[in-house]
């Protein structure tokens, strides 16, 4: 009997048709736009002036307050303009635009391809490194690592849990990490160990990649403290609530954060930038992304240098089909249409996710039934149904009694309605409100 | 047979009268005051409950009203001096007027004069698309148009215009309560002081983008290049993050500024033509001032980087 979370919950098609890809090396783009916002909190704020000469790794944006990200140049070059430039979030934002000129990268970074095992750094300095190299959450949240990592006083992280269930349908950039990248990913496994002083490393890998769980669970047979764990397959798993539920059998409390029930949780692939980092001194400049979509030719898993345009990726997967409907950054469940291809690649940016004509339109949307469905699936135990009613008519004091914060807009509700309700939407649009007045009143 | 008729009227009306008296007390115990005036003053309000004056509805403004020591920055703007010189006189208070005003659309974006670059799919309303992205044209500062201003106005002022796409305001239904002003997840609309006959001269243009994008994405975007502001003999154009603004407070409708505008994003509305005679009078210098004029225009405008 697999584990799992016993709440709510899909299975939608799998579809994982880059799952056979290598990870394949993009050439470096002519010209990257790097948003100086790709995490959460606080815009980054630019060091560097247009005309500066940059190499690659280089900080070009430093964090402003804790809960931010620095930011380093992708490739080496000049600073052609800080300027606003659209991205994923469809608006124009600041961003900083770099001409490539070779591809020099600083001098303390190890460009070798050996794998580094032994380290001796003590917690802060690794917590330190995990810092400056401005590593984010590499799930899609893009949570600054570094913010995780510092346990509050008068807590204590009993477990550190690494992410590789991948449950999106579609994509294979974790995939493929676990198979190509299984060692370092056991060193980055072990330097967040010690930086949280924890003893035990659960892994937990979704039951669709017999291959990577097989591979993972031989790297770590003689490693005292790291256990792999096979999942059923389930949608949305990969929620960090929800991995923990399934693992543990702990519940995270309304309102608290994993680390209040001893768990911290990662993304292999930001594991992966903390061995990076860590032990090659190299900055979270590229990342993992898979290209697919049943229309595209060859559905790929590449290295992609963040601030790389979309439209690159699609060339390199063969071109843009000809009957495209949408084009989405992420996968089909959480994932978001883009309105522009040349939207660069930032930091959370998993995969992008082709959808032709016929399957990426909405359905028209018919009454409500009754049906109760989205109530069984939604893994939050909340009643999505009832949310956005009072989201449409602006009950925002029911909104909150209702728990709409809890919600982590995984879309199984919108997913599963057989009247074609967008229940996700207005939840987001509730949640937005609810939000905003706890901030007003908090201050 | 008759007693028991005579013992029940007796045990029924007196358990009445005891039940009574209780809630006699009961009601002299807890008795709240209650300021009559409220309900006077209430009564002269406009009953419309809309919000406009900052409170949940016209009793607790009228409640605030009682209250205040003075009328400093409570003013009902659906009934206007009127009404709050009405209430002043009620409560023995001076009233301070203020001038009407009423709502304005600052987008001119019709579908003609914004292309559109992709195609909305989602939830047609402007809270949630416009929490996902910028909008249908290259213009993320603009009109979305699915309307939510024209759901949330209480008094029919506004609809949506078939062939433009946009909200438009009717002026004399308009109460300038602000209800759209709030809701617009893009800031479009404006309270602006109401002139007479309705007359108005705005830049209807939200976009800060420089001229260059701010062209391309909307041919009737202000594109930022301060020939209002220079023209402007009140200094009622302000110029902020490439947007001129013209202060209604401030504007004389002068409608100097109105012609200079190369791209027509300032808006002159209720204005009888302009007077032959005028133009008459300066016949040669006009010509010529605007000779000069375009050709300086190409020039700025050709120098404008396109991004």
């Amino acid at each position: 009997m697999l584990k799992t979370f016993l709440k709510g919950g899909v299975h939608p098609p799998e579809n994982k048709l880059s799952n056979k890809s290598k990870i394949k090396d993009l050439p470096v783009p002519q010209i990257v736009r790097v948003p100086v916002l790709q995490h959460l909190g606080s815009p980054a704020k630019p060091v560097v002036e247009p005309g500066n000469q940059v190499k690659a790794g280089q900080l070009i944006a430093k964090n402003e307050g804790y809960v931010s990200s620095n930011i380093h140049s992708p490739v080496s070059g000049k600073i052609a303009k800080i300027d606003d430039f659209i991205d994923s979030s469809g608006y124009k934002r600041k961003a900083i635009a770099i001409n490539t000129e070779g591809d020099e990268w600083l001098e303390k970074i190890d460009r070798s391809k050996d794998h580094i095992n032994e380290f001796s750094f003590s917690p802060e300095e690794i917590i330190n490194k995990i810092l400056e190299a401005g590593i984010v959450g590499l799930g899609g949240a893009t949570f600054p690592s570094h913010v995780k990592l510092n346990i509050p006083r008068g807590k204590k992280a009993e477990y550190l849990i690494v992410n590789g269930v991948e449950c999106e349908p579609y994509l294979t950039a974790d995939h493929a990490l676990m198979l190509e990248h299984g060692e370092e990913l056991i060193t980055g496994i072990k330097l967040l160990k010690k930086a949280l002083k924890v003893d035990k490393a659960l892994i937990g890998i979704e039951n669709n990649k017999p291959d990577a769980i097989k591979h993972i669970s031989a790297l770590v047979k003689n490693t005292d403290g790291i256990d792999v764990y096979a999942l059923k397959i389930k949608y949305p798993q990969g929620g960090e609530k929800q991995l923990i539920k399934a693992l543990l059998n702990r519940e995270v409390p309304s309102g608290e954060l994993p680390v209040d029930v001893g768990v911290v949780a990662f993304n292999v692939g930001t594991t992966f930038a903390v061995y990076e980092a860590v032990q090659k001194n190299k900055p979270l400049f590229e990342r993992i992304v898979t290209v697919t979509g049943k229309s595209v030719k060859n559905p790929s898993n590449f290295r992609v240098r963040i601030g790389t345009p979309v439209s690159a990726l699609l060339e390199a997967a063969g071109g843009l089909p000809e009957n495209t409907g949408k084009i989405i950054d992420g996968g089909p469940m959480m994932g978001k249409a883009l309105n522009d291809l040349n939207v660069p690649v930032t930091k959370g940016c998993s995969g992008i996710l082709v959808l032709p004509e016929n399957e990426s339109l909405r359905k028209e949307i018919q009454p409500c039934i009754r049906c109760s469905k989205c109530i069984s699936v939604c893994p939050m135990g909340l009643e999505p149904y009832l949310l956005m009613g009072l989201s449409q008519h602006n009950l925002v004091d029911r909104l909150e009694t209702g728990k709409v914060l809890d919600c982590i807009e995984c879309g199984s509700c919108s997913y599963i309605c057989p009247s074609n309700r967008p229940l996700l939407d207005y939840i987001r649009s509730g949640k937005a409100e609810v939000s905003k007045i706890i901030r007003i009143t908090k201050q | 047979m008759s007693s028991v008729v005579l013992y029940t009227i007796i045990s029924l009306s007196g358990l009445g009268i005891a039940a009574a008296l209780m809630l006699f007390l009961a009601a002299q115990k807890f008795k709240v005051y209650e300021d009559p005036r409220i309900d006077q003053v209430e009564h002269e309000l406009p009953a419309s409950n809309c919000g406009g004056c900052g409170f949940p509805g016209c009793r607790n403004f009228a409640e605030a009203l009682i209250k205040a020591e003075d009328f400093e920055g409570l003013h009902c703007p659906v009934g206007g001096n009127e009404t709050m010189n009405k209430i002043a006189e009620l409560l023995g208070k001076t009233a301070v007027t203020q001038d009407p005003k009423v709502a304005v659309l600052r987008c001119n974006g019709a579908c003609e004069f914004r292309p559109m670059v992709n195609k909305y799919d989602g939830t047609k309303t402007c809270s949630i698309a416009a929490a996902l992205y910028g909008g249908e044209t290259g213009c993320e500062y603009g009109c979305l148009g699915y309307g939510d201003c024209v759901e949330v106005c209480k008094f029919d002022a506004l609809y949506m215009d078939a062939d433009t796409g946009l909200p438009v305001v009717i002026d004399k239904n308009c109460t300038a309560c602000g209800a759209c002003v709030k809701e617009c997840p893009k800031n479009l609309f404006e309270l602006r002081k109401r002139y007479k006959k309705d007359r108005k001269i705005y830049v209807a243009c939200m976009n800060e983008d420089k001229g260059g994008p701010a062209k391309k994405s909307c041919s009737v975007a202000c594109i930022g290049c301060t020939k209002c502001v220079k023209v402007c003999t009140f200094d009622a154009i302000i110029m902020n993050n490439n947007l001129a603004f013209i202060d209604s407070e401030l504007c004389r409708l002068c409608r100097k500024c109105a012609p200079e505008c190369p791209t027509n994003s300032i808006i002159e509305i209720g204005f009888p033509p302009k007077k032959e005679k005028v133009v008459d009078d300066n016949t040669g210098q006009t010509t010529t001032a605007l000779e000069n004029q375009t050709n300086e225009e190409n020039n700025k405008l050709n120098n404008i980087p396109e991004n």
